[in-house]
């Protein structure tokens, strides 16, 4: 049966609504949890607000259990579902990048749109040097064009390269995520009660 | 909370386990409708690609990379993630008007820096991130969350190379927050 589109039982001409109305659930989502606040995503590397982590990773065990659920029971095909390509130096040399302007930013390009939805300043910022920051990598793009395609893996999951089955990495993350929850509670409460100004 | 604190009482957001259930819940549903997750920064990409071929076509086209993302018969507008990304902006305008946090432009920063300072920092943050993207093939809701959740070894090395860098330079950004 699914995925839907790909497999023709929604008609594509619905593509973009779909989009436009899965995207207003994405903001709705983002902005009600408190990710429109630079103050608050920059508090998950400070320790005095690890909303952040509360969210990304239930949303993360959240999908990753239900699409093994959706498997099973035979809504969908693991196999049919995109799986992003490893480009491995590539992708942990962009992941340091933007780990820097993570916490020099205080936002991620996600979030920064629901920033500007309710009037941040600081996320037009943001949004801004994203723009610039494309930018100046297309206009660069020869430099690195080698260094881009390199460690090409092709589209492999975790089960790929490991064996380990799919659901094995599930338990793995929740039971890591259950423990993050309940020990950066403390961490919080004990960081929180040393700040001076905590401003929203 | 002692009396010498100044927080302002914190906005009314929801609870984050239900934030993530529910952001999880649409993860899944995106998945299972059009076969892929979540993006944001391909809509940015998008927006560089079109303003760049609107400007300079001969110069866009010879691009190597941004000539990927040209086709004859459609704006590289036209994409599905320009769309989701337009449908972030209203849902965040949406949950803003019904938590009454729609309000005029104001800047969020730590107590120690300038407006100006934060504002310089946002565009440089934001630079990096874009560029990071790209090698990344995705962002936070694209590679880290959407690939991650799909099982695929490229979001978890990004998911881990974004969190890990964040802890191991907090500490030398720390006067921008705390």
């Amino acid at each position: 049966m699914g995925p839907l589109i790909p497999n023709g039982v929604i008609g594509g001409g619905w593509d973009f609504v779909i989009a436009i109305l899965l995207g207003v659930a994405f903001g709705f989502i983002l902005e009600a949890s408190g990710f429109s606040s630079s103050r608050n995503l920059a508090g998950v590397f400070y320790g005095y607000n690890f909303v952040v982590l509360r969210v990304f990773f239930t949303a993360l065990i959240v999908a990753m259990v239900g699409l093994l659920y959706f498997d099973y029971v035979g809504w969908i095909s693991l196999s049919q579902i995109f799986i992003l390509p490893t480009f491995l130096g590539p992708m942990i040399v962009g992941g340091v990048i933007m780990g820097v302007g993570f916490v020099l930013g205080g936002f991620c390009p996600g979030t920064s749109f629901t920033g500007i939805a309710i009037g941040k300043l600081d996320a037009v910022f943001f949004a801004i040097g994203l723009y610039v920051g494309i930018f100046g990598f297309s206009l660069a793009f020869p430099l690195f064009e080698n260094f881009f395609t390199s460690g090409n893996l092709g589209n492999v999951t975790l089960t790929d390269l490991t064996g380990i089955p799919a659901p094995v990495f599930a338990v793995v993350f929740t039971v890591v995520a259950l423990a993050a929850f309940w020990g950066t509670m403390f961490i919080e409460k004990r960081v929180r009660k040393n700040m001076k100004q905590y401003k929203f | 909370m002692s009396s010498e604190q100044t927080n302002i009482q914190e906005p009314k957001y929801i609870n984050p386990y239900l934030g993530g259930v529910l952001l999880g819940l649409l993860v899944l549903a995106t998945v299972f409708i059009t076969g892929r997750g979540l993006g944001a920064s391909g809509a940015v990409k998008s927006a560089v690609v079109t303003t760049s071929n609107t400007i300079a076509p001969k110069a866009t086209e010879a691009n190597a990379y941004m000539c990927q993302f040209l086709s004859d018969g459609h704006s590289p507008m036209n994409t599905w993630l320009v769309f989701e990304s337009l449908g972030l902006l209203l849902g965040g305008i949406l949950s803003g008007i019904v938590f009454g946090r729609m309000k005029k432009f104001r800047i969020d920063k730590g107590p120690q820096i300038s407006n100006k300072k934060r504002l310089i920092l946002a565009l440089i943050g934001g630079a990096l991130f874009g560029l990071g993207s790209q090698f990344g093939r995705g962002c936070t809701s694209g590679a880290a969350l959407s690939g991650t959740a799909t099982f695929a070894l490229g979001g978890v090395i990004v998911m881990f190379s974004i969190f890990g860098t964040g802890y191991l330079v907090a500490y030398f950004f720390r006067k921008f927050w705390i």
